[in-house]
């Protein structure tokens, strides 16, 4: 066993790394060399802290799938994203950060709605509401912000119709959601603004236990929260993360995506001539692998010592997943950097990997593979109404994406 | 081929139905369920694709 000595945390690399100024899409240039050169390496994060940051698609496939790697917050160790982080994961439990069996059992509770054949009966729902919106969008101001007109709106109005909640109220969830994911938050703003999400959620379920209807929400009120198994709050915490989770990721792929697309013409053009729908499928697993928007990496923690790739991982080290960088580890994926929509892409990570993997991800496949196929065939002059260097790219967001795409047509 | 699963570890993921769906389907609570456990030759790539991307290791082959 080869084990070098972590340098003194000074002289390690600050995590997060920052991406190559006009290389939008692509990880960290420092991640790259961390991939070929020192796999799994010490990092220093913003609490001085240094845990481990895995770069190879390998590697972060075996260690979130090895049962002694905890995703529980609570223990020492755990790598936290920031202060505010920090602070939240403390009193706002959910399943997301819960070991098995508690997790597995409380996951449970909510898998049933997100089953294939569900999401196949969604699908007429979501081309009506994507076919709406482009409607609206055309008849309003040209140019306009793809973001508020269309990518917010898509997965937001699925899952309020999934979950029962009203989307007259969209500006209270997504105002806060954009407040929990901004990196630059303070702890307090965080704090607000998930209990104003939560209250939100609670009120809900009070609702819904009087008036049960055939949504998400109901169901738990009915099944879980009725017969003692779960308290409403803890209902409400499922709530806000199913809520938060179910818009705010996808509206990153959506608009980030587009400006991919639009910024890779052939690639849009091989995706907007056919009418394949197996096309628009692979063109969603390429976009996701491509993107990786959540490149603030999986966090875990060591509960055992684990020996990998010549290294041993001690019991309480915190580790960082970097699932962007594996998802363009050229062991993998050849020729990595190209976004190639024609490529069998299906084996990326962008949804997590292990027990934790994305529950909404047979939804997120739907809302994406109908705006990508529906989108640029709809409006085939759309195009970006600024230069693609004044975009304002989410560096700060826990999840990425552009802040605002203004576009023409 | 032989296909086993192993349904305490299933978390719902849903991918082995997206890559074979003759083979595996889903029950009320989203975990896997099979609808043969030996798949006729043209559904054998298929269940390999989704044995692999299973992220709960909860499928495994026997070739052959």
């Amino acid at each position: 066993m080869t084990e070098t000595l972590p340098d003194t945390p000074a002289q390690l690399p600050e995590h997060p790394m920052p991406r190559a100024a006009g290389c939008p899409f692509d990880p960290p240039p420092a991640l790259r060399e961390l991939q070929s050169s020192s796999p799994i390496s010490r990092v220093r994060i913003w609490d001085g802290t240094t845990p481990w940051l895995i770069t190879r698609y390998d590697h972060v496939r075996t260690l979130l799938g090895d049962p002694r790697v905890s995703a529980d917050t609570t223990r020492s160790g755990y790598p936290h994203r920031n202060a505010a982080m920090l602070a939240r994961e403390q009193d706002q439990r959910t399943f997301l950060t819960m070991d098995d069996p508690e997790h597995a059992r409380l996951r449970r509770m909510v898998t049933g709605p997100f089953a294939i054949r569900k999401m196949e009966q969604l699908r007429p729902d979501v081309q009506q509401i994507v076919d709406d919106l482009i409607d609206e969008m055309l008849a309003g101001p040209n140019p306009t912000d793809l973001v508020t007109a269309f990518a917010l709106p898509v997965p937001s109005l699925v899952i309020c119709r999934l979950l029962g909640v009203p989307y007259s109220d969209h500006d209270l969830f997504q105002r806060n959601t954009q407040v929990i994911v901004r990196r630059t938050s303070t702890p307090e703003e965080v704090a607000g603004a998930t209990r104003t999400l939560t209250d939100y959620l609670d009120d809900l379920l009070t609702v819904k236990r009087k008036k049960p209807e055939d949504d998400l929400l109901s169901k738990l009120a009915t099944e879980r929260v009725e017969t003692g198994e779960m308290t409403q709050r803890e209902a409400a915490r499922m709530g806000v993360l199913l809520l938060s989770a179910g818009h705010e990721t996808t509206a990153n792929m959506i608009a980030l995506g587009t400006v991919a697309l639009l910024e890779h013409p052939e690639q849009l053009a091989l995706l907007r001539e056919s009418e394949d729908p197996a096309v628009a499928a692979r063109a969603v697993e390429e976009l996701l692998r491509y993107l990786t928007i959540t490149h603030s990496g999986r966090r875990r923690v060591a509960t055992a010592d684990i020996e990998i790739g010549g290294q041993v991982i001690r019991a309480g080290d915190g580790i960082i997943l970097a699932t962007d960088i594996a998802n363009r580890d050229p062991e993998h994926f050849p020729d990595p950097d190209r976004l190639d929509i024609t490529r069998d892409a299906r084996r990326h990570v962008a949804f997590g990997y292990g027990v934790h993997q994305c529950l909404g991800q047979p939804l997120a496949r739907v809302e994406l593979q109908v705006v990508y196929s529906t989108l640029y065939r709809r409006i085939p002059t759309l195009a970006l109404a600024t230069d693609a260097d004044e975009l304002q790219f989410k560096h700060d967001g826990l999840v990425y994406g552009v802040y605002e795409l203004p576009v023409t047509w | 081929m032989h296909v086993h699963i192993d349904q305490p570890k299933c978390v719902a993921s849903g991918q082995c139905v997206l890559m074979a769906p003759d083979v595996f389907d889903q029950d009320d609570d989203g975990i896997v369920e099979l609808l043969t456990d030996r798949p006729g030759p043209e559904h054998h790539d298929g269940v390999r694709e989704a044995a692999a991307v299973c992220p709960a290791a909860a499928i495994r082959l026997e070739e052959g």
